[in-house]
């Protein structure tokens, strides 16, 4: 199985295509469920706490704003893990959580500069979009090696 | 899906299906007898639980109408004070607009699955070409001189 990151980052239609075509999707979920019950010194544990942004200096400079590095510590991990990417853009709803441009916009370009094959497409709103739109992820995930590489 | 320290697992499973409904999806998992926690949801069901009792009920409600199911991780578990609208005085709760616009697409991607199951084979989409600026050009002058 090899461990596909996903964007946008929490994507429910891209985490089930690639568990239902034998991968590993690295999403944002699984990062803050780790974050949410682990014990520290937060009761209860909070899914950012102060501390992030220093963790995510590894990814973004000093003078970037402490939200996007305090993203990047739970999305910089995950891209470090990743072994292939899914990126899905044109995404109208990137908004909430997922909302900071410049956050989407670095966890894109370093997955992009990362040496994994990447998918790139847009999002389905029409029958034949669709079509296509899952017909490409299974040729790509078909194109991964099955075999557990951990 | 990744394991966790803790061993449990919260998943949200989505029904998009003509066929089944999320009580349906709810039946199917008290009648598995397994010791997790569910909850019932406008678009489908919340299962928490020892990961694998999670991914066994899972994998048995998404054999309901497997291309009609979709299932996801979820950070928190259902009902957790950080993100209940219950204690947070109403609305959606945070996240729940991505979802909802994803459920939106998920009747196409249905049935886009449908196809691939039955091996149907893609045609070539013909996408509207942007309009030219001479094009956009001439509009304007036309309009102009009307």
């Amino acid at each position: 199985m090899t461990k596909v990151f996903i964007y946008p980052t929490n994507s429910l239609i891209l985490s089930d295509l690639i568990e239902r075509f034998g991968h590993t999707p690295l999403a944002m979920m699984g990062e803050v469920h780790d974050k949410i019950t682990t014990i520290g010194i937060d009761s209860p544990p909070l899914n950012i706490t102060p501390e992030d942004p220093k963790h995510g200096l590894k990814y973004a400079a000093v003078e970037v704003p402490a939200g996007v590095r305090g993203r990047m510590s739970l999305l910089g991990p995950l891209i470090d893990k990743a072994e292939a990417a899914i990126i899905v853009d044109d995404a109208a709803i990137s908004f909430g959580c997922m909302g900071c441009a410049r956050t989407n916009e670095l966890t894109k370009f370093l997955t992009r500069d990362k040496d994994i094959p990447v998918l790139e497409l847009t999002y389905p709103y029409s029958d034949a979009e669709g079509k296509e739109f899952v017909y490409k992820i299974s040729e790509f995930l078909e194109s991964l090696p099955k075999e557990d590489r951990s | 899906m990744a394991a966790h320290e803790d061993g449990t697992l919260t998943k949200l499973v989505v029904i998009s299906s003509d066929s089944v409904l999320p009580i349906d999806a709810a039946l199917e998992i008290y009648e598995s007898e397994i010791e997790i926690t569910i909850k019932e949801t406008c678009f489908g069901t919340m299962v928490t639980g020892p990961e694998d009792a999670v991914n066994r009920v899972v994998r048995e409600v998404v054999k309901l109408d497997k291309n009609h199911i979709f299932v996801k991780e979820r950070g928190f578990p259902p009902g957790d004070d950080r993100r209940c609208r219950a204690g947070r005085g109403g609305g959606p709760r945070p996240g729940f607009h991505f979802l909802r616009n994803e459920i939106n697409i998920l009747p196409i991607i249905g049935k886009a699955l449908d196809d691939f199951d039955n091996n149907v084979p893609l045609e070539k989409i013909v996408r509207p070409e942007k309009l030219k600026v001479s094009h956009l050009k001439d509009i304007i002058k036309s309009e102009i001189t009307r």
